[in-house]
């Protein structure tokens, strides 16, 4: 039994333990509390929400892998979606075609990763902080985009976009699978891929790192060109379900995004951290936001109690580092 | 207990420890230490890593509790165990090696703030500061600006910055944790005569040093510890480097000089010319296929700077390098790399190897291309050539994927040098491969060094410690101020003619 145990343990990862840990006391406290909990609609709401804030998790994760941070990422989606916007309205808007569609998503995406490309350069090569470069890039990315829009909606798409946002395929919906996608794209990369790897290296000692042969620059820029193709991934999800695009939008989810990591065990220092357990940790906040609506609870409560779980997992996790040191002097 | 001597020397030991037992999970971190220091001695506390020294040191200071039974008696008083408190109000302080200082705050405040600690009212008295660092300064010889930032002077002032902060606590007995780690041996020289001058003044300083030659110069007296048990307390006196290692190791090492000829193997490596203004001039040597090249010096003799440019690292200035035969210019040492170079960086701790990460990901980190698989890294090819390497080189590891900082010095070293033979490499320099590795795992280690010779690899061995290339290299270069000033042939020559001109 034991044995059997340890093996899912060591398949798991001991960064598994705290979501894990989360996960269950989310679903027996709401399941004890509200017995509608456990239903097709809870369920379809955390699926159909999470996928935004995921996406923006995926693009915030490599930078915080390397050591450092992508305060742009929810403008950068915004001003993909925009590209997309403006790509559909040149071609006919609500009768735009999926051709125009496609060039548009390619074009955002591209509009996305050339963000990325400016910050991974002005890190690289000036050694700047991650955290003044990107917010810098954010401020720049808000400024022009209110700019652009004056500040309101661009909306008028066409109708073949709404299955993006709200259809299923064989009961999943799209944005979801659009996100386990791109969880497993950043999975495989992290751990079968070399840029993966020095991703690890770099995040825990970048000289070290350079020493050893690793090109440091081009991996510093690759991190954030593909964190800046993911925040345009993420804008095109947002267009497609809400059917417009308002700069500003997500921008709530910054923050959140750097607690989903912390919450799926990522080093807040760079060189550990993994996709699936933070894909889990997801999951958790998404479970506790839609189970508290659910109870009826207030939304900005939800974000509160976001809050103190989070608090709560660093405690947690420090008594059980501070009983593991005790047990190993004494063991 | 043999050569014990303090009983004949008639004076009362400052510090007298006995039946000191202290385990930690299982293990006996010591077993039944006795240990004595006379006032006013300069006394070696020699040992291994792992040996116990620095759990005796935390047990002296207060930070460990020891088992039941112990007696410590300082100064007169007799004590069950210390606490921090009271062995730094009885007089007992210690240099630990990182030596725990404020790089942003004053000379003077780093030298007089403990002795503001648990002052009431807690005000801080500026004036009172200064005057107690400047006469403590003044005690060991010494002139800095109190008002500077410490972060202004180099480690060797910060050293003394600490003696100095040691004497404001009225200190009777100084610990100093491998306190010339870092120096120049000019300010090795320094230094011990400071620890000399507090001798002199009645302060008794516990010396804990790796480099025996310094150990042997500067203590009366010297205890051994080996696997946590004490081998014995003996006098300097008569004493030789090598009796101490064979103390320390419980192992005889007998050095030869491993010199051979290589002088008909096809060149590997030629350097013409090269020069990197400010740091080496017009350097020129080859070295040949299965040969060990030694380049010595003082710190700061371009050593590295030169190794790091051949490594394509810095740029030179001027002059040429060929490897065989065909002339190369590296724009990074990714270029140098792929060409068949090397390097082992000398600091292994922040440069060489990737402190938090795993021994196999730090293994496989310069040779991806070998574990790659259809465009990816496979896991179980990592595996292998991991597993592979740990046999070659008889590494001791736990599992693969611990973190390289759980292993010793000389295991760690072993697989930053695993790490560059993975890459296939026709030339390895390593810097200062034995720092911070135990006397035992040294010999080791160069018995890698020679076998990767008889393969066939060029080495290019850079040192400060003039016996290792003395016995490892087959010829040895003497760098001075950034230029070649000397060629030896270990084969030809005593170990005291390169020593005389090194250090002279």
């Amino acid at each position: 039994m034991t044995t059997i145990l340890n093996r899912i343990k060591a398949a798991l990862g001991p960064d598994m333990a705290g979501p894990g840990f989360a996960l269950i006391a989310v679903l027996l406290i709401f399941s004890l509390a509200s017995p509608q909990f456990f239903s097709r609609a809870t369920f379809g709401s955390v699926a159909f929400q999470l996928p935004e804030l995921g996406l923006l998790t995926l693009a915030m994760l490599l930078p915080v892998l390397t050591g450092g941070l992508n305060l742009a990422i929810t403008f950068t989606a915004n001003i993909a979606g925009l590209t997309v916007a403006w790509v559909l309205q040149q071609n006919g808007g609500a009768d735009a075609g999926p051709f125009a569609f496609l060039l548009g998503s390619v074009l955002g995406i591209g509009v996305g990763a050339l963000s990325g490309l400016v910050m991974g350069l002005v890190i690289a090569y000036t050694r700047a902080h991650p955290i003044l470069v990107s917010l810098s890039m954010m401020i720049f990315l808000r400024g022009l985009g209110e700019f652009l829009t004056r500040g309101g909606d661009v909306s008028g798409f066409p109708a073949f976009l709404q299955p993006l946002g709200h259809g299923s395929i064989l009961g999943f919906p799209i944005p979801l699978l659009v996100f386990i996608g791109c969880v497993l794209i950043w999975h495989l990369l992290l751990t079968r891929m070399k840029l993966g790897f020095n991703t690890y290296m770099i995040g825990s000692n970048i000289e070290a790192a350079r020493y050893s042969g690793v090109n440091t620059r081009k991996v510093l820029v690759l991190v954030y060109v593909l964190s800046g193709a993911m925040c345009a991934i993420a804008g095109i999800i947002m267009l497609a379900r809400f059917n417009s695009v308002r700069v500003g939008h997500g921008e709530s989810y910054l923050l959140i995004t750097v607690l989903a990591c912390f919450l799926g065990g990522v080093n807040p220092f760079g060189g550990f951290g993994r996709v699936i357990p933070v894909a889990l940790a997801l999951v958790v906040l998404q479970l506790l936001s839609s189970g508290l609506n659910i109870l009826g609870a207030n939304q900005h409560l939800a974000t509160a109690v976001w809050g103190i779980l989070l608090i709560t997992v660093m405690i947690l996790r420090f008594t059980a580092g501070h009983f593991k040191s005790l047990k190993r002097k004494k063991g | 207990m043999t050569g014990r001597e303090s009983a004949k020397s008639g004076q009362k030991p400052l510090l007298i420890l006995r039946n000191i037992n202290m385990t930690f999970g299982g293990v006996r971190a010591l077993k039944d230490i006795s240990f004595d220091v006379l006032p006013g001695e300069v006394h070696c506390l020699a040992g291994e890593n792992g040996s116990g020294k620095s759990t005796l040191i935390k047990i002296i200071t207060g930070v460990y509790r020891p088992q039941d039974g112990a007696a410590i008696e300082f100064d007169g008083q007799t004590y069950a165990h210390m606490s921090p408190v009271t062995a730094q109000n009885s007089g007992i302080q210690v240099i630990w090696q990182d030596l725990a200082l404020f790089p942003e705050m004053t000379v003077a405040e780093n030298i007089s703030f403990q002795t503001l600690l648990g002052r009431w009212p807690r005000f801080v008295n500026y004036n009172g500061m200064r005057e107690k660092a400047v006469k403590a300064l003044a005690r060991l010889g010494v002139t800095l600006d109190v008002d500077r930032p410490l972060k202004d002077y180099a480690i060797a002032q910060r050293q003394i910055v600490a003696i100095a902060r040691a004497l404001v606590g009225e200190a009777k007995l100084v610990f100093m944790d491998e306190p010339t780690a870092s120096l120049t041996q000019s300010e090795t020289d320094h230094l011990l005569d400071i620890v000399r001058t507090l001798s002199a003044s009645g302060v008794a300083v516990v010396f804990v040093s790796h480099r025996l030659a310094e150990v042997l110069e500067i203590s009366s007296r010297l205890t051994v510890l080996r696997d946590g048990a004490l081998v014995g307390a003996y006098s300097t006196e008569g004493m030789t480097q090598s009796r101490i290692t064979e103390l320390m190791t419980g192992k005889t090492f007998d050095q030869i000089v491993r010199a051979c000829n290589a002088g008909g193997n096809p060149v590997v490596l030629e350097v013409d010319g090269l020069s990197r203004p400010g740091q080496f001039e017009d350097i020129s040597f080859t070295v040949r296929r299965g040969e060990t090249l030694g380049i010595t010096g003082l710190l700061g003799a371009g050593r590295t700077e030169l190794a790091l440019s051949l490594f394509g690292m810095l740029k030179p200035r001027s002059g040429t390098v060929r490897l065989e035969g065909k002339p190369v210019h590296f724009s990074s040492n990714r270029d140098a790399i792929a060409a068949g170079i090397a390097y082992l960086s000398e600091d292994r701790l922040s440069l060489g190897l990737i402190q938090p990460q795993s021994i196999a990901d730090n293994l496989v980190i310069a040779s991806l291309g070998k574990i790659t698989s259809g465009g990816l890294l496979s896991d179980s090819r990592k595996r292998d050539l991991v597993a592979q390497w740990i046999t070659d080189l008889g590494v001791k590891i736990g599992l693969q994927g611990d973190a390289i900082s759980t292993l010793s010095g000389g295991n760690q070293q072993r697989i930053a040098i695993a790490k560059w033979l993975a890459t296939d490499p026709k030339l390895l320099i390593l810097d200062a491969p034995t720092v911070g590795v135990d006397v035992g795992a040294r010999a080791g280690i160069f018995d890698i060094v020679a076998k990767l010779a008889e393969t066939g690899l060029a080495i290019i061995l850079i040192s400060d410690e003039v016996p290792e290339v003395y016995f490892n290299a087959d010829r040895v270069l003497h760098m001075a101020k950034g230029r070649v000033v000397n060629q030896f042939m270990p084969a030809d020559c005593s170990l005291a003619e390169i020593e005389a001109a090194v250090y002279a």
